[in-house]
Protein backbone atom coordinates (compact mmCIF):
# COMPACT_ATOMS: atom_id res chain seq x y z
CA UNK A 1 0.00 0.00 0.00
CA UNK A 2 2.86 2.39 0.87
CA UNK A 3 4.00 2.10 -2.53
CA UNK A 4 1.08 2.78 -4.40
CA UNK A 5 0.85 6.14 -6.12
CA UNK A 6 -2.38 6.95 -7.94
CA UNK A 7 -1.71 8.72 -11.24
CA UNK A 8 -2.61 12.21 -11.55
CA UNK A 9 -5.50 13.59 -13.71
CA UNK A 10 -4.77 13.17 -17.14
CA UNK A 11 -4.78 16.57 -18.78
CA UNK A 12 -4.88 15.27 -22.37
CA UNK A 13 -8.80 14.42 -21.62
CA UNK A 14 -9.44 16.38 -18.65
CA UNK A 15 -10.83 20.09 -19.10
CA UNK A 16 -8.66 23.22 -17.79
CA UNK A 17 -9.66 25.32 -15.32
CA UNK A 18 -10.16 28.62 -17.18
CA UNK A 19 -12.10 28.09 -20.55
CA UNK A 20 -13.22 31.71 -21.39
CA UNK A 21 -16.09 30.47 -23.80
CA UNK A 22 -17.78 29.34 -20.39
CA UNK A 23 -17.93 32.41 -18.97
CA UNK A 24 -18.23 31.07 -15.48
CA UNK A 25 -14.62 30.05 -15.25
CA UNK A 26 -13.12 33.44 -15.76
CA UNK A 27 -13.52 34.17 -12.14
CA UNK A 28 -13.91 30.61 -11.00
CA UNK A 29 -10.60 29.09 -12.28
CA UNK A 30 -7.49 29.24 -10.38
CA UNK A 31 -4.87 30.96 -12.09
CA UNK A 32 -1.73 29.80 -9.96
CA UNK A 33 0.47 27.03 -10.77
CA UNK A 34 -1.08 23.64 -8.95
CA UNK A 35 1.43 22.82 -6.03
CA UNK A 36 2.29 19.01 -6.53
CA UNK A 37 1.40 17.08 -3.50
CA UNK A 38 3.02 14.00 -1.99
CA UNK A 39 0.18 11.47 -1.55
CA UNK A 40 -0.18 10.12 2.16
CA UNK A 41 -3.04 8.37 3.92
CA UNK A 42 -6.06 10.89 3.46
CA UNK A 43 -5.34 10.49 -0.83
CA UNK A 44 -5.30 6.85 -0.92
CA UNK A 45 -8.40 6.53 1.36
CA UNK A 46 -11.72 7.79 1.03
CA UNK A 47 -15.26 7.53 1.74
CA UNK A 48 -16.88 4.30 1.77
CA UNK A 49 -20.46 4.25 1.79
CA UNK A 50 -22.68 0.89 2.50
CA UNK A 51 -25.56 -0.36 0.23
CA UNK A 52 -27.54 -0.61 3.85
CA UNK A 53 -28.41 3.62 3.35
CA UNK A 54 -29.59 3.14 0.03
CA UNK A 55 -33.59 3.17 -0.50
CA UNK A 56 -35.47 0.33 -3.14
CA UNK A 57 -35.79 2.83 -5.63
CA UNK A 58 -32.79 5.01 -5.37
CA UNK A 59 -31.69 3.71 -8.33
CA UNK A 60 -34.75 4.18 -10.55
CA UNK A 61 -35.77 7.52 -10.88
CA UNK A 62 -39.13 6.56 -13.06
CA UNK A 63 -40.03 5.09 -9.47
CA UNK A 64 -38.70 7.46 -6.93
CA UNK A 65 -40.98 10.90 -6.93
CA UNK A 66 -44.46 9.08 -7.92
CA UNK A 67 -46.72 11.25 -6.65
CA UNK A 68 -50.34 10.26 -8.59
CA UNK A 69 -48.74 8.92 -11.96
CA UNK A 70 -46.05 7.75 -14.15
CA UNK A 71 -43.64 10.19 -14.75
CA UNK A 72 -43.71 11.79 -18.73
CA UNK A 73 -41.12 11.15 -21.13
CA UNK A 74 -38.64 8.50 -22.83
CA UNK A 75 -37.95 5.50 -20.61
CA UNK A 76 -34.27 4.95 -20.66
CA UNK A 77 -31.95 2.14 -18.75
CA UNK A 78 -27.95 3.32 -18.50
CA UNK A 79 -25.81 0.86 -17.68
CA UNK A 80 -22.13 0.13 -17.73
CA UNK A 81 -18.68 -0.55 -15.59
CA UNK A 82 -16.83 1.66 -13.04
CA UNK A 83 -13.13 0.86 -13.51
CA UNK A 84 -9.76 2.47 -13.20
CA UNK A 85 -7.09 3.03 -16.22
CA UNK A 86 -5.37 -0.32 -15.09
CA UNK A 87 -8.92 -1.74 -16.14
CA UNK A 88 -9.87 -2.79 -12.58
CA UNK A 89 -13.33 -2.89 -11.62
CA UNK A 90 -14.95 -0.97 -9.06
CA UNK A 91 -16.87 -2.88 -6.78
CA UNK A 92 -19.17 -1.61 -4.13
CA UNK A 93 -18.31 2.43 -4.91
CA UNK A 94 -21.61 5.09 -4.45
CA UNK A 95 -22.81 6.70 -8.16
CA UNK A 96 -25.13 9.55 -7.94
CA UNK A 97 -26.99 10.81 -10.47
CA UNK A 98 -28.98 14.01 -11.13
CA UNK A 99 -30.85 15.47 -14.08
CA UNK A 100 -33.42 17.41 -15.87
CA UNK A 101 -36.74 16.25 -16.73
CA UNK A 102 -38.07 15.16 -19.84
CA UNK A 103 -38.93 18.47 -20.74
CA UNK A 104 -35.09 20.25 -20.03
CA UNK A 105 -36.59 21.21 -16.32
CA UNK A 106 -34.50 20.75 -12.93
CA UNK A 107 -36.70 20.62 -10.00
CA UNK A 108 -33.70 23.04 -8.35
CA UNK A 109 -35.27 26.08 -7.23
CA UNK A 110 -32.73 27.95 -8.97
CA UNK A 111 -34.00 27.28 -12.65
CA UNK A 112 -36.53 29.54 -13.86
CA UNK A 113 -36.70 28.03 -17.00
CA UNK A 114 -40.31 28.25 -18.16
CA UNK A 115 -41.17 24.22 -19.05
CA UNK A 116 -42.86 22.29 -16.99
CA UNK A 117 -42.20 20.47 -14.04
CA UNK A 118 -43.15 16.82 -13.42
CA UNK A 119 -44.67 16.13 -10.44
CA UNK A 120 -43.68 12.56 -10.81
CA UNK A 121 -40.18 13.00 -11.68
CA UNK A 122 -37.60 14.36 -9.07
CA UNK A 123 -34.16 13.68 -11.09
CA UNK A 124 -31.96 11.99 -8.98
CA UNK A 125 -30.89 8.49 -7.65
CA UNK A 126 -27.98 7.06 -6.90
CA UNK A 127 -26.58 3.24 -6.85
CA UNK A 128 -23.53 1.56 -5.91
CA UNK A 129 -21.62 -0.87 -8.80
CA UNK A 130 -22.03 -4.22 -7.88
CA UNK A 131 -18.95 -7.04 -7.34
CA UNK A 132 -17.77 -6.86 -10.65
CA UNK A 133 -17.81 -3.33 -10.93
CA UNK A 134 -21.26 -2.30 -13.05
CA UNK A 135 -24.38 -0.02 -12.46
CA UNK A 136 -27.37 0.45 -13.58
CA UNK A 137 -30.04 2.91 -13.53
CA UNK A 138 -33.58 3.48 -14.98
CA UNK A 139 -34.51 7.25 -15.10
CA UNK A 140 -36.40 8.98 -18.16
CA UNK A 141 -34.17 10.51 -20.61
CA UNK A 142 -33.39 14.70 -19.91
CA UNK A 143 -34.66 17.39 -22.29
CA UNK A 144 -32.22 19.79 -23.43
CA UNK A 145 -32.67 23.54 -21.70
CA UNK A 146 -31.37 27.66 -22.00
CA UNK A 147 -29.07 29.03 -19.92
CA UNK A 148 -27.42 32.15 -20.01
CA UNK A 149 -23.86 31.95 -21.11
CA UNK A 150 -24.31 33.41 -24.45
CA UNK A 151 -26.96 34.20 -27.04
CA UNK A 152 -29.36 31.50 -27.58
CA UNK A 153 -27.44 29.10 -25.68
CA UNK A 154 -28.60 25.67 -25.21
CA UNK A 155 -27.17 22.85 -23.11
CA UNK A 156 -27.42 19.26 -24.68
CA UNK A 157 -29.34 16.54 -23.07
CA UNK A 158 -27.11 15.24 -20.25
CA UNK A 159 -27.17 13.41 -17.12
CA UNK A 160 -24.73 14.33 -14.38
CA UNK A 161 -22.98 11.92 -12.33
CA UNK A 162 -20.23 11.93 -9.32
CA UNK A 163 -18.27 9.29 -8.57
CA UNK A 164 -16.04 8.30 -5.80
CA UNK A 165 -13.90 5.63 -6.71
CA UNK A 166 -11.20 3.75 -4.91
CA UNK A 167 -10.09 6.96 -2.81
CA UNK A 168 -10.29 10.79 -3.18
CA UNK A 169 -7.64 10.96 -6.17
CA UNK A 170 -10.39 9.18 -7.82
CA UNK A 171 -12.79 11.61 -7.28
CA UNK A 172 -14.84 12.12 -10.43
CA UNK A 173 -18.21 14.69 -11.42
CA UNK A 174 -18.97 14.47 -14.73
CA UNK A 175 -21.93 14.69 -17.04
CA UNK A 176 -23.09 11.73 -19.51
CA UNK A 177 -24.10 13.10 -23.49
CA UNK A 178 -26.34 11.25 -26.00
CA UNK A 179 -25.02 9.95 -29.40
CA UNK A 180 -25.67 12.12 -31.88
CA UNK A 181 -26.93 15.33 -29.99
CA UNK A 182 -26.48 18.54 -32.43
CA UNK A 183 -26.45 20.73 -29.21
CA UNK A 184 -22.68 19.18 -28.33
CA UNK A 185 -20.77 20.96 -30.97
CA UNK A 186 -22.19 24.53 -29.53
CA UNK A 187 -21.59 23.52 -26.02
CA UNK A 188 -18.75 24.99 -24.20
CA UNK A 189 -19.09 23.07 -21.24
CA UNK A 190 -18.44 20.15 -23.81
CA UNK A 191 -16.24 21.34 -26.03
CA UNK A 192 -14.22 22.57 -22.39
CA UNK A 193 -12.96 19.48 -22.81
CA UNK A 194 -9.76 18.58 -25.30
CA UNK A 195 -10.64 17.02 -28.48
CA UNK A 196 -8.94 13.65 -27.40
CA UNK A 197 -11.56 13.23 -24.29
CA UNK A 198 -14.93 14.28 -25.62
CA UNK A 199 -16.22 10.79 -27.42
CA UNK A 200 -15.51 9.84 -23.68
CA UNK A 201 -18.45 11.81 -22.73
CA UNK A 202 -20.86 10.10 -25.32
CA UNK A 203 -22.90 7.20 -24.05
CA UNK A 204 -23.70 4.42 -26.74
CA UNK A 205 -26.72 3.58 -27.76
CA UNK A 206 -26.91 -0.14 -26.54
CA UNK A 207 -29.22 -2.62 -28.27
CA UNK A 208 -28.51 -5.63 -25.94
CA UNK A 209 -29.72 -3.45 -22.64
CA UNK A 210 -32.68 -2.27 -24.42
CA UNK A 211 -35.58 -3.65 -22.26
CA UNK A 212 -38.30 -4.51 -24.95
CA UNK A 213 -41.62 -2.38 -24.46
CA UNK A 214 -39.87 -1.16 -21.23
CA UNK A 215 -37.06 1.48 -21.93
CA UNK A 216 -34.40 2.43 -25.29
CA UNK A 217 -30.68 1.20 -23.41
CA UNK A 218 -27.67 3.31 -23.48
CA UNK A 219 -24.09 2.36 -22.05
CA UNK A 220 -21.48 4.58 -20.28
CA UNK A 221 -18.14 3.39 -18.72
CA UNK A 222 -16.35 5.12 -16.39
CA UNK A 223 -12.41 5.25 -16.29
CA UNK A 224 -10.65 6.92 -12.70
CA UNK A 225 -7.52 7.21 -12.38
CA UNK A 226 -5.06 4.09 -11.79
CA UNK A 227 -2.27 3.27 -9.95
CA UNK A 228 2.15 2.56 -10.30
CA UNK A 229 0.92 -0.56 -8.76
CA UNK A 230 -1.10 -3.13 -7.17
CA UNK A 231 -2.69 -1.81 -4.04
CA UNK A 232 -3.43 -5.49 -3.00
CA UNK A 233 -0.67 -7.02 -0.91
CA UNK A 234 0.67 -10.19 -2.39
CA UNK A 235 0.26 -13.21 0.75
CA UNK B 1 -7.83 3.68 -20.92
CA UNK B 2 -8.12 6.98 -20.95
CA UNK B 3 -9.65 8.35 -17.91
CA UNK B 4 -13.12 9.74 -18.42
CA UNK B 5 -12.83 13.30 -18.44
CA UNK B 6 -14.44 15.84 -15.40
CA UNK B 7 -17.28 18.21 -16.08
CA UNK B 8 -18.62 21.12 -13.82
CA UNK B 9 -21.11 20.16 -10.92
CA UNK B 10 -23.39 22.94 -12.81
CA UNK B 11 -25.83 24.94 -10.84
CA UNK B 12 -28.22 22.43 -9.59
CA UNK B 13 -26.36 19.99 -7.99
CA UNK B 14 -28.65 20.77 -4.22
CA UNK B 15 -31.59 17.83 -4.93
CA UNK B 16 -29.12 15.52 -5.75
CA UNK B 17 -26.10 15.65 -4.03
CA UNK B 18 -27.67 18.03 -0.93
CA UNK B 19 -30.89 16.99 -0.95
CA UNK B 20 -32.18 17.79 3.05
CA UNK B 21 -29.91 20.19 3.13
CA UNK B 22 -31.87 22.19 0.57
CA UNK B 23 -34.68 20.72 1.97
CA UNK B 24 -35.87 18.58 -1.29
CA UNK B 25 -37.56 15.41 -0.89
CA UNK B 26 -35.02 13.24 -0.74
CA UNK B 27 -32.77 11.45 1.74
CA UNK B 28 -29.13 13.03 2.20
CA UNK B 29 -26.12 10.34 3.08
CA UNK B 30 -24.14 12.65 3.84
CA UNK B 31 -24.35 16.05 5.18
CA UNK B 32 -22.11 18.29 7.29
CA UNK B 33 -22.04 16.78 11.01
CA UNK B 34 -19.00 14.70 10.88
CA UNK B 35 -19.40 13.88 14.23
CA UNK B 36 -22.71 15.19 16.49
CA UNK B 37 -21.90 18.87 18.49
CA UNK B 38 -23.49 17.21 20.86
CA UNK B 39 -22.42 14.14 21.44
CA UNK B 40 -18.64 14.63 20.75
CA UNK B 41 -17.13 16.95 23.29
CA UNK B 42 -13.86 17.53 21.41
CA UNK B 43 -16.60 18.74 18.21
CA UNK B 44 -14.86 21.97 16.31
CA UNK B 45 -16.42 23.86 13.74
CA UNK B 46 -14.83 24.61 10.30
CA UNK B 47 -16.75 27.49 8.54
CA UNK B 48 -15.88 29.66 5.78
CA UNK B 49 -16.23 31.53 2.42
CA UNK B 50 -15.61 30.82 -0.88
CA UNK B 51 -15.01 34.35 -3.12
CA UNK B 52 -14.17 34.67 -6.80
CA UNK B 53 -11.60 36.72 -8.21
CA UNK B 54 -14.09 39.89 -7.73
CA UNK B 55 -14.11 39.06 -3.90
CA UNK B 56 -17.84 38.57 -4.19
CA UNK B 57 -18.95 35.16 -2.12
CA UNK B 58 -19.76 32.41 -4.32
CA UNK B 59 -23.49 30.91 -3.30
CA UNK B 60 -23.19 27.78 -5.37
CA UNK B 61 -20.39 25.92 -4.18
CA UNK B 62 -19.99 22.80 -2.79
CA UNK B 63 -17.54 21.70 -0.27
CA UNK B 64 -16.38 18.21 0.68
CA UNK B 65 -13.95 17.13 3.43
CA UNK B 66 -12.21 14.40 4.03
CA UNK B 67 -9.80 13.11 6.38
CA UNK B 68 -8.01 9.86 7.96
CA UNK B 69 -5.81 10.46 11.00
CA UNK B 70 -5.12 6.73 11.06
CA UNK B 71 -7.63 6.45 13.49
CA UNK B 72 -10.83 8.65 12.60
CA UNK B 73 -12.41 8.41 8.70
CA UNK B 74 -14.69 11.14 8.51
CA UNK B 75 -15.94 12.59 5.51
CA UNK B 76 -18.80 15.70 5.43
CA UNK B 77 -20.55 17.46 1.98
CA UNK B 78 -21.93 20.96 2.54
CA UNK B 79 -23.24 23.65 0.09
CA UNK B 80 -22.81 27.17 0.20
CA UNK B 81 -26.26 27.96 -0.72
CA UNK B 82 -28.25 27.76 2.20
CA UNK B 83 -26.61 30.17 5.00
CA UNK B 84 -27.79 33.46 5.15
CA UNK B 85 -23.90 34.42 4.66
CA UNK B 86 -23.51 31.61 2.41
CA UNK B 87 -20.41 30.17 4.71
CA UNK B 88 -20.37 26.48 4.49
CA UNK B 89 -19.78 25.08 7.65
CA UNK B 90 -18.95 21.28 9.35
CA UNK B 91 -18.95 20.00 12.52
CA UNK B 92 -16.27 17.28 13.42
CA UNK B 93 -12.86 16.74 15.52
CA UNK B 94 -9.35 17.71 14.47
CA UNK B 95 -7.52 14.80 13.61
CA UNK B 96 -4.35 14.08 15.37
CA UNK B 97 -0.67 14.52 13.68
CA UNK B 98 -0.20 11.10 11.39
CA UNK B 99 3.54 9.91 11.09
CA UNK B 100 5.08 13.43 12.18
CA UNK B 101 2.49 15.78 9.62
CA UNK B 102 0.68 19.16 10.76
CA UNK B 103 -2.73 17.79 11.11
CA UNK B 104 -5.31 18.62 8.42
CA UNK B 105 -8.30 18.05 6.93
CA UNK B 106 -8.48 17.50 3.13
CA UNK B 107 -10.84 19.38 1.01
CA UNK B 108 -12.57 19.29 -2.51
CA UNK B 109 -14.11 22.06 -4.07
CA UNK B 110 -16.62 21.47 -6.41
CA UNK B 111 -18.61 24.74 -7.88
CA UNK B 112 -19.97 25.86 -11.30
CA UNK B 113 -17.78 27.63 -13.75
CA UNK B 114 -15.53 24.76 -12.14
CA UNK B 115 -15.16 21.93 -15.57
CA UNK B 116 -12.77 20.27 -13.34
CA UNK B 117 -12.88 20.21 -9.18
CA UNK B 118 -10.05 21.34 -6.92
CA UNK B 119 -8.27 20.20 -3.81
CA UNK B 120 -7.07 22.00 -0.87
CA UNK B 121 -6.21 21.60 2.48
CA UNK B 122 -7.62 23.05 6.23
CA UNK B 123 -4.37 22.86 8.46
CA UNK B 124 -4.65 24.94 11.91
CA UNK B 125 -3.72 28.25 13.08
CA UNK B 126 -3.37 26.34 16.78
CA UNK B 127 -0.88 24.24 15.94
CA UNK B 128 2.51 26.17 14.89
CA UNK B 129 5.01 23.82 15.70
CA UNK B 130 3.94 20.81 13.54
CA UNK B 131 2.77 23.65 10.94
CA UNK B 132 6.49 24.74 10.54
CA UNK B 133 8.15 21.49 10.07
CA UNK B 134 5.90 19.51 7.72
CA UNK B 135 6.87 18.63 4.59
CA UNK B 136 3.56 19.54 2.36
CA UNK B 137 3.34 23.02 3.48
CA UNK B 138 6.97 23.74 3.39
CA UNK B 139 6.53 22.64 -0.33
CA UNK B 140 3.80 25.95 -0.49
CA UNK B 141 5.91 29.11 -1.55
CA UNK B 142 5.99 30.59 1.53
CA UNK B 143 4.02 33.89 0.89
CA UNK B 144 1.03 31.66 -0.09
CA UNK B 145 1.21 29.06 3.17
CA UNK B 146 -1.49 31.07 5.05
CA UNK B 147 -4.20 30.28 2.57
CA UNK B 148 -3.70 26.90 3.99
CA UNK B 149 -3.98 27.94 7.56
CA UNK B 150 -8.05 28.26 9.36
CA UNK B 151 -7.66 30.69 12.15
CA UNK B 152 -8.83 29.44 15.40
CA UNK B 153 -11.54 32.06 16.78
CA UNK B 154 -12.65 30.93 19.82
CA UNK B 155 -14.34 27.37 19.32
CA UNK B 156 -14.12 27.70 15.38
CA UNK B 157 -12.07 27.72 12.95
CA UNK B 158 -12.20 30.09 10.06
CA UNK B 159 -11.31 28.99 6.55
CA UNK B 160 -11.76 31.48 3.58
CA UNK B 161 -11.20 29.80 -0.11
CA UNK B 162 -10.15 32.26 -2.27
CA UNK B 163 -10.31 31.38 -6.20
CA UNK B 164 -7.86 33.99 -7.40
CA UNK B 165 -6.77 37.22 -6.44
CA UNK B 166 -3.72 38.23 -4.01
CA UNK B 167 -4.40 35.44 -1.58
CA UNK B 168 -5.46 33.11 -3.81
CA UNK B 169 -6.04 29.38 -2.06
CA UNK B 170 -3.18 26.87 -2.93
CA UNK B 171 -4.85 24.15 -4.97
CA UNK B 172 -2.67 20.97 -4.80
CA UNK B 173 -2.36 18.30 -7.98
CA UNK B 174 -3.38 15.39 -5.97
Amino acid sequence: MSNTIYNQFDREVHPPYLAPEYKSTILRAPTKPLVILKQSLSELTGPVFGDFNLGEFDHDLTKNSIKNGEPLGERIVVHGKVMNENGQPIPNTLIEIWQANACGRYVHKVDQHDAPLDPNFLGAGRCMTDKDGNYKFYTIKPGAYPWGNHYNAWRPNHIHFSLFGANITNRLVTQMYFPGDPLLQHDPIFLGVPPKGRELLISKFDLDATEPNFALGYRFDFVLRGHNATPFEKI
Amino acid sequence: MKQTPSQTVGPYFAYGLTPEQYLYDFKQLVGNQMVSPIEQSEAITITGKVFDGNGEVIPDAMIEIWQNDGENKLFGRFGTGTDPQNRFIFSTIKPQSFAGQAPYLSVIVFMRGQLIHSYTRIYFSDEPQLNSTDEVLNAVPAERKHTLIAEKKGNLYEFNINMQGENETVFFEV
